[in-house]
């Protein structure tokens, strides 16, 4: 099998050009003699099937941060035929690095100069010819986002492969060309450091002619308003705001829309289908599995809204800037910048956010960005709490009961992070890109709101399937009870956790819905529609409305967003931490956050007479 | 004999050449990676308030740096003014 590794530096749109060749269509996949997954996709070049590995972005074949450790340990690994490196046109400056150890480890190499119109913007020129014979690579301009130069590129590793091939056949018959893993990278690639500027510099001379002056006047405009020291972060936090605002006006209703259509097919096509099954059969499938899952599918609209936006934010270079503007208050917190990007990424998902921490060196502040992460309100809880508040308050109470839970989700990372940061000290340094505002294409928007979707649907379905299950067969077994009564297995299973649950103010059956929650928080609404035994939300709704005050609803949105996310998270803390005591560690700490929080709001409630 | 100027004293609006890095192996390397080396011009953009991160260009590329870290980049002494 040929395998095709792509490499560069971040803000080099290194995945969106993986994306434009493979059409999309990657996968995670396991490598030898590294820990961490890899994206990769097939790519057909000329009848001839490759694979394209993407690795992650790295500044530096020399680093020393976990993601170029990564990368190194697969070079040294994996025998490739290609490496597709990706550098910003613009930047050659400092990208060149890059390509100059690259060739140094003497690796086969197809340049691709993205971001050519940006390049062109700035009034960069580039000198293709010399800098290939520099190199000894061929050399091409490339835009992924605009999609230009992608047939010259897959062209270009066409012939390379053909040439690989026969230089291979020529030395080992029959070998297929392939190449040999990479020894000795480290030494081989500090025996060059002492050159590398000069010859960086040397090739700049020969190939590139940088503007006599900076030409990006959008992004100092910008900067000017958006970095302002005193309205930088109000106004941060006024678009993430109306970003928010935007997407349930538009999501909610979307949701609400779906939510019934389901309903009605479930009872207008599928209960006549399976009428001859056997009762049990027959609420199992319906009950059970259709309804389950169909709560849960009616929330995809609202999580893709919240993936396009983040994904147009997060392509902007907005996020940097918001890196920038919070970096002084996260400093206090024993914190930077970056936690707090990946924070406001784990309000999509808190996995890829905890995946994210390994940008970060230092392990004492990567154990602490881990350990505040899990409290952001994923849209896994974001589906409860939309719910819940629709139940319980009018729409204008319900909105600021949402906004309410966003406050207390910052407010235990922040409190986590006082309590904590002693513990997990660091001195991290911090040097980050503020890349040059930037506007992704439609196409880019949707493709990549699509992906992440998918990516969730696909990860969290499993989940859904069994928690439903588990859920309704425990609510109607042993068989002839009453689903869901005292005698149930789901009774008996609520009634043994109030000792614990009752003080708090949860009853039974929301109790069964918490520890079905624990292994993701999908299933808590496809469980609470299980357990109520109503599919229709709004019957739902008025079920649950008949069955437990606002003060218990709220003590269990409360619960529902400081205790362990899910399972996913509790095993990705796991396996980034490499460490059984800290993963402990940061459950019980939930769980101890998310009791406390809920029995300091019960009882208050209790003394105020709410209840 | 004066003192040697740092990145992190440079002053909002003004730029000045790079002449040493005195930071470890790991930061060096990153610096470097961002286009903070030797003989460099940088210019300052902007101080964060509450001793927050700088923002500095360097080449085709703008990036964000604390003050901590930046001390560890020396300049070359301005020419005082007539």
């Amino acid at each position: 099998m040929t395998t095709i590794a792509v490499l560069g530096m971040p803000n080099t749109g290194k995945s969106t050009l993986f994306n434009q060749l493979t059409g999309s269509h990657a996968h995670i996949g396991n490598w030898p003699g590294i820990t961490v997954d890899l994206m990769q996709a097939s790519l057909e070049l000329q009848g001839q099937s490759a694979q394209l590995v993407d690795l992650p972005g790295i500044y530096d074949l020399r680093g020393h941060s976990e993601d170029e450790a990564v990368v190194r340990r697969f070079l040294e690994a994996t025998p490739l035929d290609l490496v597709v490196l990706v550098l910003n046109a613009s930047q050659l400056d400092r990208q060149l690095r890059l390509a100059i150890q690259v060739q140094r480890l003497g690796l086969p190499a197809l340049v691709l100069l993205n971001m050519a119109d940006e390049a062109r913007r700035f009034g960069v020129s580039i000198d293709l010819g010399a800098l290939s014979r520099e190199l000894e690579m061929p050399v091409l301009l490339v835009s992924a986002k605009h999609r230009r130069g992608l047939g010259e590129a897959r062209h270009a590793m066409v012939k390379l492969l053909a040439a690989g091939c026969e230089q291979g056949n020529g030395e080992r018959s029959g070998d297929r060309g392939d190449q040999k893993p990479l020894a000795q990278l480290e030494n081989c690639l500090e025996l060059g450091d002492a050159g590398l500027q000069a010859q960086i510099s040397h090739l700049l001379g020969l190939a590139v002619t940088l503007p006599p002056q900076w030409r990006d006047r959008l992004s100092r405009r910008l900067d000017g308003v958006l970095l302002h020291p005193l309205f930088g972060l109000p106004l941060f936090f006024l678009v993430m705001a109306l970003m928010f605002q935007a997407i349930y006006a538009v999501g909610v209703p979307l949701q609400e829309g779906l939510g019934s259509l389901l309903d009605a097919f479930g009872k207008g096509v599928i209960a006549p289908l399976i009428g001859g099954l056997p009762v049990f059969l027959q609420g199992f499938l319906l009950e059970g599995l259709y309804q389950g899952i169909g709560t849960v599918s009616a929330f995809l609209p609202v999580i893709f809204l919240f993936f396009l936006a983040m994904g147009v934010v997060e392509d902007s270079g907005y996020l940097s800037r918001a890196a920038y503007l919070m970096d002084a208050f996260m400093e206090r917190l024993g914190l930077d910048g970056r936690s707090f990007v990946l924070s406001l990424m784990g309000f999509g998902c808190n996995v890829p956010a905890i995946l994210g921490t390994r940008v970060m060196r230092d392990r004492g502040l990567r154990l602490l960005s881990m350990l505040i992460i899990p409290f952001s309100l994923c849209s896994a809880r974001l589906n409860v709490f939309l719910f819940m508040a629709s139940v319980f308050f009018a729409p204008r109470v319900g909105a600021l009961v949402i906004f309410g839970l966003y406050v207390i989700s910052f407010a235990a990372a922040i409190l986590t992070a006082l309590i904590f940061k002693g513990r997990f000290n660091s001195s991290e340094p911090l040097v980050l890109e503020l890349p040059p505002y930037r506007f992704p294409t439609l196409r880019q928007m949707f493709s990549r709101a699509w992906l992440e979707v998918r990516h969730f649907w696909f990860w969290a379905r499993r989940f859904i399937i069994f928690g439903v299950i588990a859920v309704w067969l425990l609510n109607n077994l042993p068989f002839g009870v009453e689903p869901a009564s005292a005698e149930s297995f789901s009774g008996l299973m609520g009634r043994a956790l109030m000792p614990i649950l009752g003080p708090i103010g949860i009853n039974p059956k929301l109790a069964v819905a918490l520890v079905f929650g624990f292994i993701a928080k999908e299933i808590v609404l496809g469980g609470l529609a299980v357990i109520y035994s109503q599919a229709d939300p709004i019957a739902l709704g008025n079920a649950i409305a008949a069955d437990v005050t606002w003060v218990q609803a709220i003590s269990f949105m409360l619960f529902t967003l400081l205790y362990t996310p899910c399972l996913s998270t509790v095993a990705v803390i796991r396996s980034e931490s490499k460490s059984a005591k800290f993963t402990t560690f940061s459950v019980l700490w939930s769980l101890l956050l998310a009791w406390g929080t809920s029995f300091a709001f019960v009882q208050g409630a209790r003394l105020m007479g709410w209840s | 004999m004066r003192k040697q100027a740092h990145l992190a004293d440079l002053a909002p609006g003004h730029s000045a050449t790079i002449n040493a890095i005195e930071a470890t192996a790991g930061l060096r390397h990153r610096l470097e990676a961002m286009g903070l080396s030797q003989g460099k011009q940088v210019l300052m953009l902007r101080r964060g308030w509450w001793s927050g991160p700088l923002h500095v260009r360097v080449g085709m590329t703008e990036l964000m740096l604390r003050r901590r870290d930046a001390a560890c980049v020396g300049l070359e002494p301005q020419p005082a003014l007539p």
